[in-house]
């Protein structure tokens, strides 16, 4: 497991399972500074979560792992970013990339088709045509997002009757459909109800086996209680890096402790 | 939202102030019982054990409901376990001043001002009792090692008067020895006061820096399992307490 940067806040330790890793990465929207010299490595099969204040940069800095950012216009990214060893920004397209690294929003966003049509949607454009094989991969998704008893049933109405749970799970379950690497999350539970919470904070800590996961989130509990380890970042800094349960309980920097224990932000 | 709860931290180490100052006065009361020779004040004592009682259930309920509702993390969380630890200890405190002022009773002591030494030792203990809160209210942490430095001299005040009150024994006076073997008790209930400070003073050094180093120290363990330069009732047979 590695945790390294270059600020004294952030855990220096060896690899042999890192997954992505961000050197000196810069973002600019024309001359606002949004992201600023960060340095992280983001451990396979763990859950990372980032935590900031509205404004940070954490979301920024979610985007730049998968190249959301590449179209915005003005937007200027210096540094680097590799996906196990291989650049993403120089050596590997954004479709290559974007099947490797999934995404999931804060709000769920189906496509006005079918529950079926939604997970088959990404085999379909990666040339996967055979209706049987197609069968298996949204049976294999659908219980990957702990879903598929509740949509076994409906699998041919529209993904658009979901409650806003199960729409949730259904976009975690079309992101599983392509096998990616990686799943990032921007706030995936702040339009849902406890209950449905619960169910995606599970989910996602059942998928760490077989996925790296990165989420920001408001929600401090949720971040302690599902991440493996935190990221603090403010005003486009990357201020603390560590594992979870030491920095909510001995924070390293003043800054993150006045955060998390809501003396600002 | 933060400001109310900062006002209910500054509540919680008020009233832990307050409980304190039960637990010193308690011990106090129970010396000055001893040494007066005074059975009224040794029954106020037991009676007054009930406050400290309730001064635990008090805080306890208002740490239970800070992290019910504001879900605390970092220092405010050190803050509030640590309390819930320390009255833990205080109130310890408070039922060894009452069995003390119950030996006091039972034993029907009415002579007066002949343990100076369990006075001297009923003072030290009680510093440390305040010591610790005051160390935990203002994040002292110099103060909280100087507590845990102040059990060793407390220790050695029981050691030199248990060797003491053996000798008194062994001078085969049945009333004497009767009554040095209360005192002995006595003492030993003021050691453990002692070490419930210590024990405060260790949750005051966890809540400033996040370390909670109490307990056994394992490398000074001997092979029978009690560790070295530790008090325990009867070297040969104790354990450390849980």
């Amino acid at each position: 497991m590695t945790i390294s940067g270059t600020s004294e806040n952030i855990e220096q330790k060896n690899t042999a399972d890192l997954c992505i890793k961000v050197e000196n990465l810069h973002l600019y929207y024309g001359q606002f500074h949004a992201l600023k010299g960060i340095n992280m490595e983001i451990p396979e099969h763990e859950i990372t979560a980032l935590i900031g204040p509205s404004g940070c940069g954490k979301s920024t800095f979610l985007k730049t792992l998968n190249r959301m950012n590449d179209l915005e216009e003005g937007v200027r990214i210096e540094g680097k970013v590799t996906l196990n060893g291989t650049d993403i920004y120089r050596d590997m397209d954004a479709i290559e990339l974007r099947k490797r690294v999934g995404m999931v929003f804060q709000q769920p966003n189906p496509f006005p088709k079918s529950v079926y049509e939604n997970v088959a949607y990404g085999p379909r454009i990666n040339g996967i045509n055979r209706k049987s094989e197609l069968d298996e991969i949204v049976e294999r998704s659908l219980r990957q997002a702990a879903i598929w008893d509740e949509l076994k049933d409906r699998l041919y109405k529209s993904a658009l009757g979901l409650s806003g749970g199960q729409q949730q799970r259904l976009c975690i379950a079309r992101t599983l459909a392509v096998e990616p690497e990686v799943i990032l999350m921007d706030e995936p539970t702040s339009a849902l109800d406890p209950i449905s919470t619960s169910r995606i904070e599970d989910l996602a800590m059942d998928l760490k086996k077989d996925y790296t996961i990165v989420i920001v989130t408001h929600n401090m509990q949720q971040a302690s209680r599902i991440s493996d380890n935190t990221a603090f970042f403010l005003l486009g800094e990357l201020i603390e890096y560590n594992k979870t349960e030491k920095l909510f309980s001995i924070p390293a920097d003043k800054r993150t402790e006045d955060y998390i224990t809501g003396r600002f932000g | 939202m933060r400001n109310r709860f900062d006002e209910e931290l500054n509540s919680l180490n008020t009233q832990l102030i307050n409980m304190g100052s039960l637990c010193e006065q308690a011990i106090r009361n129970a010396t000055q019982a001893l040494s007066d020779g005074d059975q009224g004040k040794a029954r106020n004592v037991i009676l007054e054990d009930g406050a400290i009682d309730q001064a635990e259930r008090d805080i306890e309920s208002l740490c239970f409901r800070l992290l019910l509702q504001q879900q605390p993390v970092a220092r405010d969380l050190r803050q509030i376990s640590a309390a819930l630890k320390m009255i833990t200890d205080m109130e310890r405190i408070g039922d060894q001043a009452s069995d003390i002022a119950e030996i006091i009773i039972s034993a029907k002591m009415a002579e007066k001002g002949r343990f100076p030494k369990i006075d001297e030792m009923s003072q030290a203990a009680s510093a440390m009792v305040t010591e610790s809160v005051t160390a935990f209210v203002n994040k002292d942490l110099e103060l909280a090692g100087r507590v845990e430095s102040n059990d060793d001299v407390v220790d050695l005040m029981f050691e030199s008067i248990k060797s003491k009150l053996i000798e008194e024994i062994g001078k085969g006076n049945d009333e004497i020895a009767q009554r040095s073997i209360d005192l002995i008790m006595i003492a030993k209930y003021l050691e453990r006061i002692g070490d419930h400070a210590t024990n405060i003073a260790e949750w005051v050094v966890f809540s400033i820096t996040g370390v909670h180093e109490g307990g056994i120290d394992t490398k000074k363990l001997t092979p029978n399992g009690v560790e070295e330069g530790r008090v325990y009732a009867s070297a040969d047979t104790a354990k450390p307490e849980k």
